[in-house]
């Protein structure tokens, strides 16, 4: 009764806040609301049975990814005048498009409620003698390596990516390298030089 | 026991996979000197993993989620050959244009991986990380040139879009698990026979969705034009050839294997798909101005005849998918080719009314665009026109003759782009002279000229034996 109850409410939040994660006008208030959707998701797993699972969810999503999102969006110089602009002129649109898809959605799931196919579906195997983490353990380094590998092969291919487009090696920039900086001597390091009251010097004129 | 057993099967991806790590490291370390060894180290980790996967053992790894098969091992030869020409096309050209870095080389390795997990996908999560790898390493090649507002924009859209298919793809896969009880192809088929085939279509319309997008086919396609006239040149040749092979030959094995019951639901979607693709691909190419769009309009078009093979739904049609992905490939690789080779005052060549007047001072190179022209459109005895004789061939022993007259007009009407090039090189007058060629790229236009006439003749005895081979592995009728 109360699992059905926790069930019902945390089913209702998770689904409200993804709405507002997309209608929100604000992107801070979608990270939040995003947040919420995380956290309503994770007391679901909770409910199933996978604890493990429900904490990944917070940790990595709320803990990591989510926080990551707020430090970007904040950062973006969002302006929420012309973000409004076009959601009147696009709305009657994708609400026609949404409304169709939840029609759908539903005769379909009804139908197939009707039949009962979802009885017959081998659903997921409880092991009992096992917590959680032994079970992932157990399968994910040996009957889903392969999968395991092709993830950490798709990171590399996304850290390759993120160096190929974003690194630069500028110029002017200052590195650290401890040899040069410690073999520095006095007639190096040091100019002397004689401006003009009021010109000052710039650090070009010196190297 | 089990786990040798399974890396001997999965060798090819392993030597494709490891030789990238290590070539990464050495260029992470060796810099800007060791450009040329890693560009020809990987040619060559790519064609020792071809002779690899054509002698390697075939069989099931890791739970069934690895599937080596003769299909898989066809597309895979096919993978890693055009990815090899794809590096020597981008080697020279990425130097001339002072765009050269180590990467390029590394990415395609990694996306030749990516693609060849998905011509070997037994399950899908395989499916799904196979054509995450790929993407993601196009996406990267699509912004290769950062500097470069369209390059740039190119590579956004290409994510921004891409992420949304994989959204939708992902959603798809997990309606089907839902209603499968399993992920592996072998038990949807089994769901599928029994009470739930019906609802399986409801996840599968999604999944179909996600991987048209990879294949560009419409009304998929918004991106395609944008991401072919931006990203580098050398990028767009790959991404015309090997990956498009690599999604067909993953639509061909999702449906045949998992969901060959339900035939006649998933025949109307892919039916769509095709006409759709024909349609818009020959009349969207008729108004454009920059080579790189027709281009891509001529990829959407081909992709629909492609589908139209696979929506026959036989043995016979598999078999004139892959031979005419093969044959389209190579066209398509000699077109680009071409463009590589062909520069103006330092400039590449970007519009249609470049080309005017080459035959005067590139008689070759005008000679070897007609022919491929000729062969794209479809033209006896060039390639192209066995390839269409194959696809709508299959296309009318599954009954789909009105299909294949629709897309029979469509090719017609698609003649008029292919046409108006020839006339251009050949009758108008030329607004001054083109950069002597480089020779990389000009040879693989020779050969790319001389395979779709008069080489293929010889060569489509043994490709039909192999495709032959490669479509019977799905089992179809």
């Amino acid at each position: 009764m109360i699992a059905a109850i926790a069930f019902y409410v945390l089913a209702a939040v998770s689904v409200f806040a993804a709405l507002r994660v997309v209608l929100a006008s604000n992107p801070v208030h979608s990270v939040l609301w995003l947040i919420t959707a995380f956290f309503s998701a994770a007391g679901l797993f909770v409910l199933m049975g996978a604890e493990f699972l429900a904490m990944l969810l917070v940790v990595v999503y709320v803990g990591a990814v989510a926080v990551l999102f707020l430090f970007v969006v904040m950062m973006l110089d969002v302006d929420f005048v012309k973000l409004r602009e076009g959601f009147t002129r696009y709305m009657p649109f994708g609400a026609v498009v949404a409304c169709i898809l939840l029609v759908e959605m539903i005769l379909i799931s009804a139908a197939v409620a009707a039949r009962g196919a979802g009885a017959h579906a081998p659903g997921v195997q409880h092991a009992t003698d096992v917590t959680n983490v032994e079970a992932i353990g157990r399968v994910l380094y040996t009957d889903y390596v392969y999968i395991f590998q092709a993830a950490g092969l798709v990171l590399l291919v996304a850290m390759i990516g993120a160096i190929v487009l974003t690194l630069r090696h500028r110029p002017h920039v200052k590195r650290q390298d401890i040899h040069t900086q410690v073999t520095r001597d006095r007639k190096k390091a040091l100019a002397m030089t004689r401006p003009e009251t009021g010109a000052g010097v710039r650090p070009e004129d010196l190297v | 026991m089990e786990f040798t057993n399974a890396l001997s099967i999965a060798t090819p991806e392993l030597i494709v996979v490891i030789g990238a790590m290590v070539l990464l490291l050495v260029g992470a370390y060796g810099g800007d000197k060791a450009r040329p060894a890693i560009s020809l180290l990987s040619g060559l980790v790519l064609i020792g993993a071809a002779v690899a996967s054509a002698t390697g053992p075939l069989g099931q790894a890791f739970m069934g989620a690895f599937v080596n098969d003769s299909l898989a091992v066809f597309a895979k030869v096919a993978i890693y050959l055009a990815s090899a020409v794809a590096i020597l096309l981008g080697h020279g050209w990425m130097i001339r244009n002072n765009q050269a870095r180590f990467e390029y080389p590394i990415l395609i390795l990694l996306a030749a991986a990516g693609m060849s997990m998905m011509a070997s996908a037994g399950d899908l999560i395989s499916l799904y990380v196979g054509i995450e790898l790929q993407s993601l390493a196009l996406y990267v090649l699509a912004a290769f040139n950062r500097d470069d507002a369209k390059g740039s924009e190119a590579g956004l859209k290409y994510f921004v879009l891409g992420a949304l298919s994989s959204g939708l793809l992902l959603y798809g896969a997990s309606l089907i698990y839902g209603f499968a009880g399993s992920m592996a192809f072998d038990d949807i088929a089994a769901a599928a026979a029994g009470a739930h085939g019906t609802s399986l279509i409801f996840g599968l319309v999604f999944l179909l969705c996600g991987l048209a997008f990879k294949i560009s086919a419409a009304p998929f396609h918004m991106w395609t034009p944008d991401v072919y006239e931006g990203a580098p040149t050398p990028a767009v040749a790959f991404f015309a050839a090997a990956p498009k092979l690599a999604a067909l030959v993953l639509i061909a094995r999702t449906l045949g294997e998992g969901f060959h019951v339900i035939e006649d639901q998933w025949r109307q979607v892919i039916l769509a798909l095709a006409v759709l693709s024909f349609c818009v691909g020959a009349f969207g190419g008729l108004m454009q101005k920059n080579i790189q769009r027709l281009l891509a309009y001529s990829s959407i078009a081909n992709m629909g005849y492609a589908l139209l093979a696979i929506a026959a739904g036989t043995t016979v049609g598999v078999k004139a998918m892959l031979v005419f992905m093969v044959l389209y490939m190579v066209d398509v690789t000699g077109f680009f080719a071409c463009l590589l080779a062909l520069s103006r005052g330092g400039r590449p060549i970007t519009q249609i009314s470049d080309l005017a007047g080459l035959k005067q001072d590139r008689p070759g190179t005008a000679i070897v665009l007609t022919m491929l022209s000729l062969s794209v459109l479809g033209m006896p005895p060039f390639a192209g026109f066995w390839a269409k004789v194959y696809v709508f061939g299959a296309a009318i022993q599954g009954g789909l003759w009105i299909f294949a007259a629709l897309g029979l007009a469509a090719s017609v009407v698609a003649a008029f782009y292919y046409l108006r090039l020839i006339k251009l090189m050949w009758f108008d007058p030329s607004p001054g002279l083109t950069d002597p060629a480089p020779r990389d790229a000009q040879w693989v236009a020779y050969a790319a000229a001389a395979f779709s006439f008069p080489l293929v003749l010889f060569a489509l005895g043994w490709l039909d034996g192999f495709a032959g081979t490669a479509a019977r592995a799905l089992g179809l009728g």
